[in-house]
């Protein structure tokens, strides 16, 4: 399930209890205050001007935010204190596939949906193939472009330059390694993926119950920034209806051949992450690398106490020693939806939380999240920090580093979750069960061709 | 209300309804009905009614929503995910069915012999884990059964003994049968014990004057008295192994290899809503399971009355 895909932050969650009945009736109420532009629906390519937004911004209005992120009342109090006149009700309404299922419901109903969504990244082409989200150009989200990095703001823009989404956090991949673990086996930190498969097979051979790294064979995301990586353009949509799929394109096999030939070996392990035996497996020192994002360091600092200061950070092994390049895995966005009633307060609302310095700043020191604006990348504050838990090195410094070798060009498909069904049972399986992985990929490729065909997708690429 | 007070109650009760009945009386029955008739034709009847409505249409991504008739139940009876999914529970319910009652009715027997040591604590010990939401007793036994740091696996491994792989292709259906008979036998148990509570005890003394022993009286007597009580455990049963859900859905978590998304029918159902957005064909399944339930409910009513009454 894509469970993983959403924030891997299962920490304490701060659970606001609010029915869906109670949200629909203050979005109801919300709509009476607000004498700017209703029933406006498709959405206006004519920029908001100044004089309709600061009026917006001092009417009594109230909106719903939908978000999974623990304490962001901290964000939004911040918010709040500029707007005095807007009122933000935060209400968690689950993660990962729960968050999105009753998204998609109360899209559905016509009612009871928020005005902002936490929503991450790779879900934005699942909502806009319903027109589900509103288009913030209007609202002045073009002049945010180059606040962040090109490949995080490539994600939330359309086809024809929309914005869907405001950037709150992002996920570049890296690779934290067991420093002592490695010096113990004589292991050097793989540059090449070369390097890094003759690695796995020493270490497993010295020390048979340790392993390299676990390439979880339920994780679908880690695949996909790793076919990111690679170059690999798995998915592209055209125009709307349609796309094309090639999940088992040339670079496709390459990566299936060398993670599928490594699995069958037996010199890396296969085990779901995100599970019991895998925190497990972490803490007692199975695995001797996590292939993970930039949200892993602190996530990891949390989830494997036992092994504070033993852990460094590098960037992914690569296939081309002469560049580098890495792909993304994780973050998320703050969305408007089309339904809401208030759009410049909900925009203005989701721009501020991403964007205001306060605030922006705050995800990365009250949620350790890894920042999507170049301010904060390069921020001394936050690069600088050097934790024990990874001996003093610089771990963001790594990651922000990292984060402009991603391609911009990636895309998303928009049947998310079917894809990622779909590759747990072909790839992932062949993966757990030693089977041939090139052979799953062309599967994968057919369950998601016939899938899109019956949406009535028109697919190319084949 | 004491028996001396509660009969002329009773008995002016009777001789006014011979005369005619108040009007505010006469809606009593209907007042008392009501409550429950709202919810059942709120929660279950509109809801049942307006899956009928969707399974008759067809929803895109592309092209929108179009009216196809018949279309999904015809595409869902030659569907293999779905077939397989119905034939895997009905394997699971002709194995783990029998084992669980069997144990559900020795524990209520043991404990209505009388003979059994704290039988109150026995009692609530095995009823316990009915208790327990099955989504906690999944999780549990998921960890139970890790393969790497589990304790059984632990417990083999200190031992030296092979332990099966509990969450492997060929355990995995065993495994779930045991979280399900882990969780039910004690509501089984409790409905058998309240039925064996329930038989008069002029039998048990008939039958020892007769020359019946305990295992003669549990044999002839009581056992038949519980035929209509193992009739409605053994229909909730069926019911309940067909829509056989939370365990496979959360071990899914920890075996994903082993338990796909249409492993039983109605996680095909639910994927097929939530995951793949076929929310109308998921309807169509969901109304072919529901009658496969019936008919299999209906054969194993009519083959217990038919062998009654011959």
């Amino acid at each position: 399930m894509p469970e993983s895909f959403a924030n891997p932050f299962p920490v304490s969650r701060r659970t606001l209890l609010t029915t869906a009945g109670a949200v629909s009736l203050t979005a109801a109420l919300a709509a009476c205050g607000d004498s700017g532009d209703t029933g406006d629906t498709s959405p206006a390519a004519a920029p908001v001007s100044q004089a309709d937004i600061d009026k917006a911004m001092s009417t009594p209005t109230e909106l719903t935010f939908w978000t999974w992120v623990p304490d962001i009342d901290q964000e939004v109090a911040l918010f709040q204190k500029k707007y005095p006149a807007i009122k933000v009700n935060v209400v968690n309404a689950g993660q990962g596939v729960q968050h999105y299922t009753k998204l998609r419901t109360a899209l559905q109903a016509g009612t009871g949906a928020p005005d902002v969504v936490q929503i991450e990244f790779q879900a934005i082409p699942t909502f806009t193939i319903t027109d589900s989200l509103l288009d913030l150009r209007p609202y002045g989200a073009s002049a945010l472009k180059d606040m962040f990095v090109e490949s995080t703001w490539a994600q939330v823009s359309g086809s024809n330059g929309e914005v869907w989404a405001i950037p709150q956090d992002t996920g570049p991949m890296g690779m934290l390694y067991r420093q002592d673990i490695f010096d113990r086996y004589g292991i050097e930190v793989p540059k090449t993926w070369d390097e890094f498969a003759a690695a796995a097979r020493k270490l497993h051979t010295a020390a048979p119950d340790i392993y390299l790294t676990n390439l979880a064979s339920n994780e679908a995301a880690a695949w996909h920034g790793l076919l990111w990586q690679a170059g690999a353009k798995p998915y592209a949509t055209v125009n709307k209806s349609d796309i094309s799929i090639n999940v088992n394109d040339a670079t496709s096999k390459k990566l299936a051949a060398y993670w599928g030939g490594l699995a069958k070996e037996g010199v890396i392990g296969v085990e779901p992450d995100f599970t019991d035996p895998w925190f497990s497996a972490l803490n007692r020192g199975k695995y001797a690398t996590w292939l993970t994002a930039a949200w892993g360091p602190s996530f990891l600092a949390g989830a494997a106490k036992s092994t504070a200061g033993k852990w460094r950070a590098a960037p992914l092994p690569q296939w081309d020693a002469s560049t580098t390049s890495s792909g993304n895995w994780g973050g998320s966005t703050s969305a408007v939806t089309k339904t809401t009633k208030n759009p410049i307060a909900a925009a203005q609302f989701a721009q501020f939380l991403n964007t205001d310095p306060e605030s922006s700043k705050l995800f990365t020191t009250l949620q350790f999240f890894f920042p999507a604006t170049k301010a904060l990348l390069a921020d001394p504050g936050f690069a600088s920090q050097a934790p024990a838990f990874y001996g003093g090195q610089q771990v963001n410094t790594v990651f922000a580093g990292i984060g402009t070798t991603i391609s911009p060009s990636f895309q998303w498909p928009p049947f998310l979750d079917r894809a990622v069904t779909d590759w747990t049972e072909t790839v992932g399986k062949s993966l757990a069960g030693k089977a041939d992985t090139v052979v799953a990929l062309d599967e994968w490729q057919t369950r998601l061709t016939t899938y899109a065909k019956s949406q009535g997708f028109t697919v190319k690429g084949q | 209300m004491t028996a001396t007070t509660a009969a002329p109650y009773e008995v002016s009760q009777r001789a006014r309804s011979t005369r005619r009945r108040p009007v505010r009386h006469r809606a009593a029955g209907p007042l008392f009905v009501a409550p429950f008739l709202v919810l059942f034709v709120l929660l279950f009847l509109a809801p049942l009614a307006y899956a009928a409505y969707l399974s008759l249409f067809q929803h895109r991504l592309i092209g929108g929503t179009t009216f196809v008739g018949l279309d999904n139940y015809v595409t869902a009876v030659s569907d293999p995910l779905l077939i397989r999914g119905v034939l895997r529970v009905a394997t699971f319910l002709v194995i783990q069915v029998p084992v669980m009652l069997l144990l559900a009715l020795l524990f209520a027997l043991a404990l209505d012999s009388g003979l059994l040591r704290l039988a109150r604590v026995v009692r609530l010990g095995i009823f316990v884990p009915y208790a327990v939401p099955s989504v906690v007793a999944a999780l549990m036994w998921g960890y139970l059964y890790g393969p790497d740091y589990g304790p059984f696996a632990q417990l083999s491994k200190a031992f030296g003994l092979a332990m099966p792989r509990f969450l492997t292709d060929g355990w995995m259906l065993g495994s779930l049968a045991n979280i399900v008979t882990w969780e039910w036998v004690g509501y089984n148990m409790i409905i058998l014990y309240v039925a064996l509570r329930a038989i008069p005890h002029d039998l048990y003394e008939a039958a020892a004057m007769d020359g019946a022993g305990a295992w003669r009286i549990a044999w002839s007597v009581k056992l038949p008295a519980l035929r209509p009580a193992l009739l409605l455990t053994m229909v909730f049963s069926v019911i309940g192994s067909f829509q056989l859900f939370n365990e496979p859905n959360l071990l899914q978590r920890i075996a994903p290899d082993v338990i796909d998304s249409a492993y039983t029918a109605n996680l095909y159902a639910y994927s097929l809503a939530f995951t793949s957005q076929q929310v109308n064909y998921a309807a169509a399944v969901s109304f072919l399971l529901g009658i496969v339930i019936v008919i299999v409910s209906y054969a194993l009513l009519l083959t217990a009355n038919r062998r009654r009454s011959s």
